[in-house]
C-alpha cells in the first residue's frame, strides 16, 4: 500500500499529464491540418485559393472567395436578426417579466440550445424553404435568407442566456440609483443596465458568431450550395463549412488538400474572432 | 423630446415582450412541427428495425439508436477521465504564469473551432493515418477531441467554485494535496461536474458534421468498435438529403428532441438535488 | 459517496467489457461510393446476406469517394457510376474495375412542366446559363459519377453555371426537382419515378432499350472497384451480382442488365 505521500507525488505528475492534453490536442490538430494543406498551398498558392472567385475542381479551379463571402454574409444577416431579438429576450427575462413568465421562457430558451443542428436544418428545409420559395417566386427556397433565419434561431438562445446572466450579475445599486434619480424602468434598462453589461453581452454575441460561422449540416440543407457570390437574400450560396462537408468524401489529391486549406481558413477566422473578444474583454477591465 | 418617457417605455416594453414571445414561439414551432409531423411514424417497427435504404426511406432507426449509444458510451468513457484530469490540473495544480495562460487560451480557441474542422482532423488522423477507417472508434475519438475543452472548462469552473476555506481546513487537518483534491474538492464540485458530463452526452448525441465524415454512414447494425454506422443525427441528414421520407426524418428528429429534453431535465434535477444535499450537509 | 463511485466504476468496466466483446470477428465487408449504385448494392446485399453469414454495409459518398475508398482501404468495394479517370488510374494502378450493370442518365423536370423534348445543345445551354427566371438548375456535387458522365456527354467541356443548386445525391436531386416547378436536373434512370418527368433528349426517350441500343446518348456502366483481384467473400459477392439472379435483381430495381 503506497503511503499517501507517494500517492500525492504520483498523482500530481499524472494530473500534469492530463492537464496538457487539451493543449497537445490543439497543437496536433493544427499541425495535421497544416500538413494536409501543404500540397495545395504549394501547388496552387494561398492567394489563388483565398482570392480565387471560381470553384470548379474538375477544371482545376480552386477559388474559395465566394464561400468566404457566403459564410460571412450568412453570419452577418443571422446576427442582425438574432442580436436584437436576443437582447430583447434577455432584458425580458432579467428585468421585465414576472416570475411565472420567467419560469416558462427561460427553460424554453435553454432547451433550444440543446436541439441538434440537423433538426433545425430539417425544419428549415421542410417548412421554411417552401415558404421562402413562395415569397420570392423563384427557385426552391434554399437561400441566404433561409440559412440566416435557421442560424439566427440557433444562436438566439446562446446570446440570450449569456446576456441575461450579464444583466443579472450587475450590482443592484446601478438600477436603484438610476430609479432613485427619477428614470423610468426603460430608461434605466437602456441607459444604465445594458451599457454596463456590455462586456457580457458582447461575449455572448461573439460566442454566437463563432457558432454561426462553424455551422455545417444545417447550412448544406438550406443554402443551395452554389459556389457563387450571393446576389441577394433570395440567392443561393455556399459556406466554407458546407464546402468541406459536401466534398471531403470524394476529394483526392490537390482537391482534398484545398479542403484542408479551407479548414485552416476557418481555424484562422475563429482565432481572429476569439482574439477580438479577448482584446475587448481586457480593455473593458481597465 | 417629442415622445414622453412613459410612451417610449411602453413601446420598448412591447418590443421586449415581442422578442420573448418570438423566442418561445420559435421553440414551440420547431418542437411542435417535428413532433406532430413525426410522431405518427414512430411505432415499434420504426424503433426496432434498421433502415433498409431505398428512396422511400424504408425501415426504421434501430441501428441508428444502437450506433448513437455506442458513440456516446465510447466517447464518454474516454472523455470523462481526460476532461476531469485536465480540469483538476487547471484548477488545483497549475501555477498562474504565462505558460498556463497560453494553455488556457488554447483551450478557449479549441472550444471555438468549427466541428467540421474536427471532422477533417479525425478523417486525416483516425480514419486514414491510424487506419481505423470509417468506424465508431474514429467517430468517438474525434468527438473526444471536440468535447474536451468544454468538459475541461465546465469541470474546472465547478472546482474553482469550491470555497478556499474547505481546502485550507483539510490541509490544516493534515491531508496531502491529493487527498484534498480527491476527497474534498471533487466531491464538492460534483453537481457541476455531473452537469458537464451530462451536457457533453447531449452534445455527443446532437453532433452530426464530424461523425458524418468519420463514421461512414452505414445503415446496418454495428457489431463492434470498428463498425461503420450512423447516429440518429446523421441519419436525419441522410433521410433529408437522399430520400423523400421526410416524415421519417421528422420522426427521427422527434426522437432526438425527446432525448435532449430528457437530458436537460436530468441535468436540472440532478444538479438541484446535489446542490441541496451539499448545502444541507453543512 | 464511495458506494456511488463504485457503481460508476463498475458500470464503466462493464461497458468496456461489452465493447471489447462486441469486437467479434464476424466477417464483414464495406461497399461504398456512388449513390446511383447504392440502391442496387442494397438490393444485392439483402439477398446475398440472406444465404451467407456475412455483414455487408453499404454507404454513399459519391463515385470519387468510392474510388478513393477502395484505394485507401477504407472500403472493400468502391462503387462508381463512371469509369476511372486517367489521373486515378495513374495514382492507383492496382485498382480493378468490374462492370456490374448499366444505367442511363435521365434529364428530369417537374411533372407539371410542359417541356418534354429538348436537343442536347438546348440542354447544354440551359445548364450553362444557370438558374434564372425560367429555370432552376439542379446539379450534383463534385464527387458524383453521374455528374462526371453528364459533363462528359451532355456538357462536352462547357461548364455548368455555378449558380445552380448543388445537391449530394441522386435522391436529393430527384426530391428537389419533384418539389420545384421550374427545376431541371439529371438523375440515374434507376431513380426515375412518377414524381418527376424524364424528358426526351434529341427525341429519344430514356429507357432501357434505348440505352442498350445506343440511341439514348447518356449511358454509363455501373462499376465495382477493388484493390487487386477480389478474393474470398468479396469475390463471392461480385460473382453473385454478375450471375443471372443478380442481374435480374438489377433489372427489377430499374437498372440495365449487362448482356
Amino acid at each position: 500500500m503506497m503511503s499517501r505521500y507517494s500517492i500525492d507525488r504520483w498523482s500530481s505528475r499524472a494530473v500534469l499529464a492530463f492537464g496538457i492534453t487539451s493543449f497537445v490536442v490543439l497543437v496536433v490538430i493544427a499541425a495535421f491540418i497544416f500538413r494536409e494543406s501543404l500540397p495545395a498551398l504549394q501547388e496552387v498558392g494561398l492567394f489563388k485559393i483565398l482570392f480565387g472567385t471560381e470553384w470548379y475542381p474538375r477544371y482545376d479551379k480552386f477559388g474559395i472567395l465566394t464561400m468566404v463571402v457566403g459564410s460571412i454574409a450568412v453570419t452577418i444577416v443571422s446576427l442582425g436578426i438574432a442580436i436584437p431579438l436576443s437582447l430583447g429576450a434577455a432584458v425580458l427575462l432579467a428585468e421585465v417579466a414576472p416570475q411565472p413568465v420567467r419560469k416558462v421562457v427561460r427553460p424554453a430558451v435553454e432547451l433550444l440550445v440543446g436541439i441538434p443542428s440537423v433538426v433545425f436544418g430539417l425544419v428549415g428545409m421542410v417548412a421554411l424553404a417552401p415558404f421562402i420559395a413562395d415569397i420570392s417566386g423563384k427557385g426552391s427556397g434554399s437561400s441566404v435568407l433561409a440559412a440566416s433565419i435557421v442560424l439566427a434561431v440557433m444562436v438566439l438562445p446562446t446570446i440570450t442566456s449569456i446576456s441575461e446572466d450579464a444583466i443579472r450579475a450587475l450590482p443592484p445599486t446601478y438600477k436603484e440609483g438610476a430609479l432613485a434619480l427619477g428614470a423610468t424602468h426603460w430608461q434605466t434598462i437602456w441607459r444604465v443596465l445594458v451599457p454596463s453589461a456590455r462586456r457580457g453581452i458582447m461575449a455572448g454575441a461573439i460566442l454566437g458568431t463563432g457558432r454561426a460561422i462553424g455551422e455545417t449540416m444545417a447550412m448544406v440543407m438550406v443554402i443551395g450550395n452554389s459556389p457563387i457570390f450571393p446576389t441577394g437574400l433570395f440567392s443561393t450560396a455556399r459556406t466554407l463549412t458546407g464546402n468541406i462537408a459536401v466534398e471531403i468524401a470524394a476529394a483526392v489529391g490537390i482537391h482534398q488538400s484545398v479542403l484542408y486549406v479551407t479548414g485552416l481558413v476557418l481555424f484562422v477566422l475563429v482565432m481572429i474572432i476569439n482574439s477580438a473578444s479577448l482584446l475587448a474583454y481586457k480593455r473593458r477591465a481597465d | 423630446m417629442r415622445v414622453s418617457p412613459q410612451k417610449t417605455e411602453k413601446l420598448a416594453f412591447g418590443a421586449i415582450w415581442a422578442s420573448g414571445a418570438i423566442a418561445v414561439l420559435v421553440l414551440v414551432f420547431i418542437v411542435g412541427y417535428v413532433v406532430v409531423r413525426g410522431a405518427p411514424e414512430i411505432n415499434a417497427e420504426f424503433l426496432f428495425t434498421p433502415p433498409r435504404g431505398g428512396l422511400g426511406g424504408e425501415g426504421g432507426i434501430s441501428s441508428c439508436i444502437v450506433s448513437t449509444l455506442w458513440i456516446v458510451a465510447v466517447t464518454m468513457l474516454l472523455l470523462t477521465p481526460l476532461g476531469l484530469g485536465a480540469a483538476i490540473y487547471m484548477a488545483e495544480y497549475a501555477p498562474e504564469n504565462k505558460l498556463i495562460g497560453f494553455i488556457r487560451y488554447s483551450v478557449e480557441l479549441l472550444a471555438g473551432v468549427p466541428s467540421i474542422v474536427f471532422g477533417l482532423f479525425g478523417y486525416a488522423v483516425f480514419v486514414t493515418a491510424m487506419s481505423l477507417h470509417f468506424s465508431i472508434l474514429s467517430g468517438a475519438l474525434t468527438l473526444v477531441c471536440l468535447l474536451l475543452p468544454f468538459l475541461t472548462r465546465t469541470a474546472e469552473e465547478a472546482m474553482r467554485a469550491v470555497p478556499r476555506a474547505q481546502r485550507e481546513a483539510a490541509l490544516a487537518l493534515g491531508a496531502t494535496k491529493w487527498q484534498v483534491v480527491a476527497r474534498v474538492v471533487v466531491p464538492a464540485a460534483m453537481p457541476g461536474i455531473i452537469t458537464g458530463v451530462i451536457l457533453s452526452i447531449g452534445r455527443a448525441v446532437s453532433e452530426s458534421a464530424p461523425l458524418f465524415v468519420t463514421m461512414g454512414g452505414s445503415s446496418h447494425m454495428p457489431d463492434g468498435l470498428m463498425s461503420s454506422g450512423r447516429t440518429l443525427a446523421v441519419h436525419v441528414f441522410y433521410l433529408a438529403m437522399e430520400t423523400n421520407a421526410l416524415e421519417k426524418a421528422l420522426a427521427t428528429g422527434a426522437v432526438l428532441v425527446v432525448l435532449i429534453l430528457v437530458t436537460n431535465l436530468l441535468t436540472n434535477s440532478i444538479s438541484r438535488r446535489l446542490q441541496a444535499r451539499m448545502m444541507g450537509a453543512k | 459517496m464511495s458506494k456511488k463511485i463504485m457503481i460508476v466504476v463498475l458500470t464503466m468496466v462493464a461497458l468496456s467489457a461489452m465493447l471489447v466483446a462486441g469486437c467479434s470477428g464476424t466477417s464483414s465487408i464495406t461497399i461504398g461510393g456512388s449513390t446511383t449504385v447504392q440502391p442496387l448494392s442494397e438490393a444485392w446485399t439483402e439477398t446475398f446476406t440472406a444465404s451467407s453469414d456475412v455483414e455487408i454495409s453499404v454507404q454513399g459518398g459519391g463515385s470519387s469517394a468510392g474510388v478513393k475508398g477502395a484505394a485507401e482501404g477504407t472500403l472493400d468495394i468502391g462503387s462508381a457510376s463512371r469509369e476511372m479517370k486517367s489521373s486515378e488510374e495513374d495514382e492507383y494502378p492496382s485498382l480493378i474495375v468490374h462492370h456490374v450493370a448499366a444505367d442511363g442518365v435521365a434529364v428530369v423536370v417537374h411533372p407539371s412542366n410542359d417541356v418534354s423534348d429538348l436537343t442536347l445543345e438546348e440542354i447544354r445551354d440551359i445548364f450553362a446559363a444557370g438558374s434564372n427566371d425560367e429555370w432552376t438548375v439542379i446539379n450534383r456535387e463534385e464527387g458524383s459519377g453521374t455528374r462526371e458522365v453528364y459533363e462528359d456527354i451532355v456538357m462536352d467541356g462547357v461548364e455548368v453555371a455555378p449558380n445552380a443548386e448543388f445537391l449530394p445525391s441522386n435522391g436529393a436531386c430527384k426530391e428537389k426537382v419533384a418539389n420545384t416547378e421550374n427545376a431541371i436536373g439529371y438523375i440515374s434512370l434507376g431513380y426515375v419515378d412518377e414524381s418527376v418527368k424524364a424528358i426526351k433528349v434529341d427525341g429519344v426517350v430514356c429507357s432501357e432499350d434505348n440505352v442498350r441500343n445506343g440511341s439514348y446518348p447518356v449511358m454509363r456502366y455501373l462499376n465495382y472497384i477493388t484493390d487487386g483481384e477480389p478474393e474470398g467473400i468479396v469475390k463471392e459477392y461480385i460473382d453473385y451480382c454478375l450471375s443471372s439472379d443478380g442481374q435480374q435483381i438489377a433489372a427489377d430495381e430499374g437498372y440495365i442488365k449487362l448482356n
